[in-house]
Parts: C-alpha cells; sequence; structure tokens
C-alpha cells in the first residue's frame, strides 16, 4: 500500500535535482533501447547534441525551429493566466499565416515596407479573432473553451485546406494541390541568415515580461486567473478583460503564422503550423508561464526535435525510433513534474523501516 | 454513569509536512458521557476526530475501542466498530428523502422492503427523540432537521460513538436546545459523544468532562463541575483572557446608508432577499443576525454593487447607487468598504504578497499603463508594524499566513483606504479568540471616527455586546431590527426562526 503526499518543503535545489535526475533517467532508458536495436547510446546522444550545435547551419536551424515555439508558447501563457485553457493555438496559427499569405498573393505590387508590415497586421488580425470567437461565447454562454479552442483549429486546417487545392491552387504548378511562392517583397528580410521573426519574438518576450508584471492589465490577468470573485470585488470588467487578452493571445499565435509562411515557407501550406500549437502548450506549462523560463524551454525542445532527425540521417536510425527517444525523454521531464509536487510514501504495517526506503 | 472506558487514544501524533497538528495526544472517552473537546482554530481537534473517524492515518500512536487496540484504513472501518462522525457541512442528498439518505450505501436486501425500514427508523426515532418524518425529501428540511438525519443516519448504522464538529454553528438557540436534548437521551441510552467546539457556554451547559487541545497538545481532562468558563479560557489559550467586548458609545446622528424595500432573486428566481428596509448611521454598529444563508451575503454584496438588484432603493449619502458596478463606486469615490466573507476567494488575491494586495482597488485610481507600487510597500509595511502581522516578508503569499493574519491584511487595506462605510461579513470567522478580539477593536476604532459598519455575525453573544442595534433576517426577510441591548438571546433566536419582532417581544427571557 502506498500513499501521496503532497510536497511542502520543496526547495529550488531539490526540484532542479529532481528534473536532472528524470533527464538522466530518460537518457538511461532510451540508452537501453538504442542498444537492442544496435547503437551505441553515448554516440547516438552526442550526435543528437551535433544536429544542434555541430555547425553553424545547424545552430541556424535549431533557431528556426525555436522561434515559432517561443511566440506561441507567449500567447498561450496570456490566456493560461486566466485559467482560460485556449488550446487553439494551432488554428490559430494558421489562421494568421492566411492572414498575411491573402496579402501576399493579392497585393504583391506593394513594396516591402508596406506589404510586410501590413502582412503582420493581417496574422495579428486573423489569429486575434480566432481566439476571440471561443472567447466571446464563453463569456456570453459559458461554452467549454477547451472543446471550442480544439474544434476552432480543425475548421482553420480545412478551411486551408480547401484553399490548398481548390481557389488559391497555383495554375503553374502543373496540377499539384500547391500555393504559389511569395514573391521577394512578400519574404521577411533575414538578420545573421535568420529571418527577421527571431528579433521579434526577443522583443516579444521582453515586453511581454514586462506587460505581465508591470502594468495594470497584466495584473488584471493574474487577479482573474487567481480568482473571477476578488476580479470582481475589485471593480474590474472581467468578460472585457478575458475578451481582449483571449483576442491578444491569438494575436500572438498568429504572428507565428506570418514567420512561417513570410521567413520560412515562402508559401502557404495546411501544414504550416504543423503541430507547434500543440507542442507550445507543453512548453509553456513546463515553463510555469513565464517568459524569460519560455525561451529556454522551447530552445532544449527544438533541439531535441532537431537532434531526433539528425541521427536518423546520421546513423540510419528509423524516424519511429528517433520519436520515441524524444517522446522517452518527454515523459520522463513531464512525469518528474509530479515527484516535484508530490511525495509518494509506501507504507507496510509490520515493516516502518520500508517507509524510509521509498522517501 | 459508569467508568467503563469506549475510546482511549494514546499518544497519537499527525504531521502535515512541517506542520505538527496533533503531537502526543491522549484521549479516553467512557461510556455514556458526553466529552467535550474544546480548543481554538487550528489546535488539531478536527485532526484528531478525523483520524478517529479513519479519515487521516495517525503517523504513530494507537487507539483502542473497548480495550481493543484498532488501526482504521478508511471511515467504513471506523464505522464498523461504531463511530460515527456528524460533518458541520451535511453529507445528505437533497433530492432524496430521509429515509433513502439513512440507507444509502448500506448493505441490505434487494428490494428495500420500505414498510419494515419505516418501522425500523421511527424505532431509533422514538428511542432518542429525534422527530423526523422518514418520507420527507431534504431538500424541503431546515438545518435542525438535516441534522437530525445525519444523527438518524449514523445510529441506524449501529454507531455507539458518536462525533459532533461544531454541530451548533449553524442552528437556532432553540434548534440548539432540541439537539443537545436529543444528545442527553442519548447518553442515557449509553452512547458516548464527542463534542468540537469552541464556544464555552455550551461546553458547559452539555458535556460531562473537557478535553482541552492546544497547539496540537492535550492539557488535560477536566470534569465540568470543577472548572469554570474562565479557567476553560485560559487553558485555551494558554494565559489569562478578557472576554467582555466593549461598546463605543455612539455619538452621531447622520444616516450614511438608506436601504428601502431592497429585493434580488438568485439564479433560480429565488428571492434572495425580500424587501429589506433599514437604515445605517456614521459611528454605528448595526449587526446582522440569522441562520447561515438568510440572505446575509447577497445583502453585503448588492450593496458592493456585486449583485443585481431586481427592485428597491440603496442610497448613500443620500445618492442612489442601484445598479453601479463596484468600479463606477470606486470611481465615485465612494469610501465603503466590504470584507467578504470569502476572504481568499474574493477579497485578496491569494497566491500574491501583501504588497500586491494591497493596490487591489487602489490601482484603478493610478495614471498610466504601469503599475506603481511603491505607496502599496510603504502601506503593507506600516500595517505589519501597526497591526501586528506575523508574516515572512511582505511578498510571501498571503495565503500561506494563519487566518488571523489574513484577516488583517484585509481588513487593514480596507481601512486604510479611510472608508465611511465598512461592511463586514463573519469578519472573525476562523479566527483565534486573541485575534478576533483585536479585530474587535480595530471595528470600534473605526466607530469612533464615525464610521457606519454593517456587521454580519454569527455569535450572538458578539453581536449583543458590540453593535448597537441588531436586524434579523429569516429566508431574505427582515424579521426585526432591534435595540442590542433590549433582546435577549432566545428573542432573536425566534426571530431568527422566522417570528416577527412585533410577535416576540412580549416573550423571552
Amino acid at each position: 500500500m502506498f500513499r501521496v503526499v503532497k510536497r511542502t518543503d520543496l526547495t529550488r535545489r531539490k526540484s532542479a535535482t529532481f528534473r536532472l535526475l528524470a533527464i538522466l533517467a530518460a537518457l538511461v532508458t532510451s540508452g537501453v533501447f538504442l542498444m537492442l536495436l544496435g547503437f551505441n547510446p553515448l554516440k547516438v546522444y552526442v550526435s543528437m547534441l551535433d544536429g544542434s550545435f555541430g555547425s553553424a547551419y545547424r545552430f541556424k536551424e535549431a533557431i528556426i525551429k525555436t522561434v515559432p515555439l517561443v511566440v506561441t508558447s507567449l500567447g498561450i501563457a496570456v490566456a493560461f493566466r486566466m485559467k482560460f485553457w485556449n488550446i487553439g493555438a494551432e488554428g490559430q496559427i494558421i489562421m494568421g499565416a492566411f492572414g498575411a499569405t491573402y496579402f501576399a498573393l493579392f497585393f504583391n505590387q506593394l513594396p516591402a515596407v508596406v506589404l510586410i508590415p501590413l502582412m503582420m497586421l493581417a496574422a495579428i488580425v486573423a489569429g486575434g479573432l480566432w481566439a476571440f470567437i471561443p472567447a466571446f461565447f464563453k463569456a456570453h454562454f459559458g461554452t467549454n473553451e477547451t472543446l471550442f479552442t480544439l474544434m476552432m483549429n480543425y475548421i482553420a486546417l480545412k478551411w486551408i485546406n480547401y484553399l490548398q487545392y481548390g481557389p488559391w491552387k497555383d495554375p503553374k504548378a502543373l496540377g499539384f494541390g500547391k500555393i504559389a511562392m511569395f514573391k521577394d517583397n512578400a519574404l521577411m528580410p533575414k538578420l545573421f541568415g535568420i529571418h527577421m521573426g527571431w528579433v521579434l519574438a526577443v522583443i516579444l518576450v521582453v515586453i511581454m515580461y514586462i506587460f505581465i508584471n508591470k502594468t495594470k492589465r497584466g495584473y488584471e490577468i493574474q487577479v482573474i486567473g487567481e480568482s473571477e470573485n476578488t476580479a470582481r470585488y475589485a471593480g474590474m470588467n472581467v468578460k472585457k478583460i478575458i475578451l481582449s487578452s483571449l483576442f491578444l493571445s491569438g494575436a500572438i499565435c498568429g504572428l507565428v503564422g506570418m514567420f512561417q509562411v513570410s521567413g520560412v515557407n515562402g508559401t502557404l501550406t495546411y501544414q504550416v503550423a504543423g503541430g507547434v500549437g500543440y507542442t507550445a502548450i507543453i512548453t509553456t506549462w513546463l515553463a510555469g508561464l513565464s517568459a524569460p523560463v519560455i525561451v529556454i524551454v522551447c530552445f532544449l525542445f527544438a533541439v531535441l526535435q532537431q537532434g531526433g532527425t539528425f541521427i536518423q540521417t546520421a546513423f540510419q536510425i528509423p524516424a519511429s525510433a528517433a520519436q520515441l527517444i524524444q517522446g522517452l525523454i518527454l515523459f520522463f521531464v513531464l512525469g518528474s513534474e509530479f515527484f516535484v509536487q508530490y511525495r509518494l510514501i509506501i507504507r507496510d504495517g509490520k515493516n516502518p523501516e520500508k517507509v524510509k526506503e521509498a522517501a | 454513569m459508569n467508568n467503563e472506558v469506549y475510546i482511549k487514544i494514546e499518544n497519537l501524533t499527525k504531521t502535515f509536512g512541517p506542520v505538527v497538528a496533533n503531537n502526543n495526544v491522549s484521549l479516553e472517552v467512557r461510556k455514556g458521557e458526553i466529552h467535550a473537546l474544546l480548543g481554538e482554530n487550528g489546535s488539531g481537534k478536527s485532526t484528531l476526530m478525523n483520524m478517529l473517524s479513519g479519515i487521516y492515518t495517525p503517523d504513530s500512536g494507537a487507539i483502542y475501542i473497548k480495550g481493543k487496540k484498532v488501526s482504521f484504513r478508511n471511515p467504513k472501518d471506523s464505522m464498523a466498530l461504531g463511530i460515527g462522525m456528524i460533518h458541520q457541512h451535511f453529507k445528505l442528498v437533497e433530492v432524496l428523502t430521509a429515509k433513502e439518505n439513512i440507507i444509502a450505501g448500506q448493505k441490505g436486501t434487494f428490494f428495500i422492503g420500505s414498510r419494515k425500514l419505516s418501522q425500523k427508523i421511527r424505532d431509533i426515532s422514538d428511542r432518542y427523540g429525534l422527530a423526523v418524518d422518514p418520507d420527507k425529501k431534504v431538500y424541503n428540511m431546515s438545518v435542525g432537521e438535516k441534522q437530525t438525519v445525519e444523527i438518524l443516519k449514523v445510529l441506524y448504522r449501529g454507531a455507539e460513538i458518536l462525533i459532533l464538529d461544531e454541530p451548533t454553528a449553524v442552528l437556532t438557540p432553540q434548534e440548539t436546545q432540541s439537539l443537545f436534548n436529543i444528545l442527553r437521551k442519548m447518553r442515557q441510552a449509553g452512547c458516548s459523544i464527542i463534542i468540537i467546539t469552541h464556544k464555552l457556554n455550551e461546553v458547559m451547559e452539555i458535556s460531562d468532562r473537557i478535553t482541552v487541545l492546544r497547539k496540537g497538545e492535550t492539557f488535560g481532562t477536566v470534569n465540568k463541575t470543577d472548572t469554570s468558563a474562565n479557567e476553560l479560557t485560559n487553558l485555551m489559550v494558554g494565559r489569562a483572557v478578557d472576554l467582555s467586548i466593549n461598546r463605543v458609545e455612539k455619538k452621531n446622528d447622520s444616516t450614511i446608508l438608506k436601504v428601502k424595500e431592497l429585493t434580488v432573486t438568485d439564479e433560480e428566481n429565488v428571492k434572495a432577499l425580500n424587501t429589506v428596509s433599514f437604515t445605517l448611521d456614521s459611528g454605528e454598529i448595526l449587526g446582522v443576525a440569522g441562520v447561515a444563508g438568510s440572505g446575509q451575503k447577497e445583502l453585503c454584496e448588492t450593496i458592493a454593487g456585486l449583485y443585481p438588484v431586481a427592485s428597491g432603493v440603496i442610497e448613500y449619502n443620500d445618492e442612489n447607487i442601484v445598479g453601479k458596478n463596484p468600479r463606477d463606486i470606486i470611481k465615485m469615490g465612494i469610501s465603503m468598504s466590504f470584507i467578504p466573507e470569502d476572504r481568499l476567494g474574493m477579497g485578496l488575491i491569494a497566491s500574491m504578497g501583501m504588497v500586491d494586495n494591497m493596490i487591489l482597488k487602489e490601482y484603478q485610481n493610478q495614471k498610466g499603463l504601469f503599475i506603481e507600487k511603491k505607496t502599496a510597500k510603504n502601506l503593507s509595511q506600516k500595517l505589519v508594524e501597526k497591526l501586528d502581522i506575523n508574516t515572512p516578508g511582505i511578498y510571501h503569499p498571503v495565503r500561506q499566513l494563519s487566518g488571523g493574519n489574513i484577516q488583517k491584511v484585509l481588513l487593514g487595506r480596507e481601512i486604510e483606504s479611510n472608508p465611511h462605510l465598512l461592511i463586514t461579513a463573519y469578519p472573525v470567522r476562523g479566527l483565534d479568540i486573541n485575534a478576533s478580539y483585536t479585530i474587535y477593536d480595530l471595528l470600534n476604532e473605526q466607530k469612533e471616527k464615525g464610521v457606519g459598519i454593517l456587521f454580519i455575525g454569527e455569535d450572538l453573544d458578539v453581536l449583543m455586546e458590540l453593535c448597537d442595534r441588531i436586524m434579523v433576517l429569516c429566508n431574505g426577510e427582515v424579521t426585526g431590527i432591534v435595540d442590542a441591548a433590549n433582546v435577549t438571546k432566545e428573542q432573536l433566536g425566534l426571530m431568527m426562526a422566522g417570528e416577527k419582532w412585533e410577535d416576540v417581544i412580549g416573550r423571552g427571557a
């Protein structure tokens, strides 16, 4: 018989130790798995890191993967602060990409200095609205935001699918279902070889940190997340704050869509979000909703993903096995959160020494 | 009374993380006695009883029932040995009848066998004088009746040892008396009863022996006949305490708040307040008495602008504030402070420190986009000193403070805003004796400054000592507004049960 007890004596050092132990355990477990497949786990791990740090190009790739995760996490964090479970970031990214693409395709005669900001604005508005709709229904009719935002993802996905194989299909693509590549004036400029999105991401991290911690609206968001009753008691207009903050949350996610189409892919496909909206939920949560920590967690995530891809080519490890390793590491790290918060006590009435072993 | 020992608890210890809730607690309960467990909030009474009823497992120590050592793994084990606990919050299914509630979860034949069952329930009822109709639905019952069903439930399951956790908190004085009569009958029948309470007069009235708990430790068991209320207080608090409350003389006569024919309805369209009218003067404490759920919460929240008004007028200094939300009220410069009953869920932000809590209302008057916390920081430091708030630091989450300190933070913030009207709902609930008296002093201080105070209370003794006038609510209606000096507890009790002051005035005492 065992029971679970909430930890009350948790120090920073202790929780860090737990997380490190979890990563270690993950490496050992997936190491066993790799050995069964006939690989040297140490070599595989080193080359996983090599996949992100081995060359300037690979490092750039890791950053390009980090940027959308960071920005999406920042957007999600705004909603999560209010305990509004926005799991619709995926759809908000897609709709942001849709907004940006609309201008890239149909206003491509404009000069880049006008077109790029216009695309960004479109992405912000489209993403924002996509989050605003479920927020509106929750505020006025009490609908469940988790289901609502999730469903909105599929609508967005199918909408792009329809455009890609229907009205927006590139006639020059010889019947392939793809949207035309953007012209150069619709592509985001680069700095140090990476699209400008990373600069914006850095700025956004700083802004969001200040927004949540130093502004009135940030304070209001935190109070609402703690207790709506307290917010009402203090005279806050809870509905208005939830609606506007959700617009902000979606707008930030929408911006990611712009980065991906204009900075990375140069066109729109229905895979534009590629699961970033879901992965970002994990990173946001792991980072404890804190903007600076989000950067670290997202970078590590990107390194993990990149490493997974790299070992596929370097060792001819099947893609599924590489993903399995990623999954294992994630499983252990997320699982360790339980032990960070709770303690397991194994009890055996006749054998009190056993208690110590487990603790 | 014979001296056969029913329950013996030896050196029980229970810790929750770093908190030692019970430390080497020992207790002995005899057959056929009413044993009071007395102690302040947080002294470990509930923890002890939860161990006895199998909800918690002790870390060390032993429990003996009728001389046999036992160890409970869950409440069922303890029930099987005849221990029944009546919780403060009833655990009844509202839509079922008393009978259905009593047999719910019990082993039995496939068919309920209604008639036989009713007979058995009636037998138990008759034996102990529990007046309850087995076929009445729980949602149609008064609080007192619900409690009776709870007692019947555990008796039906064969309990011989009854634990009651603060059973009188929700009862009118009359209902309390009938409960005590039931308990006396049960004692005669040989049951043992443990009653948890912090009300001294009740302890003196009903119990045979008293065990005092302080800071998780037992401070001896005494016979009621060998002790007095004062001595028990000393045992409970650890030193002598003056139990009288000063009533500051009221000086002023200008009306600050006028409520006329106020009616509000809840989500189910039931009238939570029904044509309530009263006035409140500056420098007056108007008490509000009533059984829990008589409309007190709605009254406070309506005046504070948090609850929609169906009809009626609320005038603050001759200005109608109906339809205004708290923000409007703050903006209008109406200095009204509301200290809600749910301190952490409504009055404060639990996970934030004192500083962030100080700006909760004030931040809206700040200019610009950014929030300025310097004044709040100074205010926090000032309050810590002035009110002697015990906290590891002004940035420490208020949730982790003790109940008394949480209340000081909340009350301190509101008082510092220099209100003219103060609404407080159950300001001493969950506070120990010392903290309670600090709060009464603070309220009296405000009264002297000319603040009009609406005081929602539950302890009639306190209401009668502290307030100038007392308004009694029953089912959302005012049954009387009386001078606190000219009313008896019994009269208040009758009004709490729904009788009008005009009908009560001749009776009582």
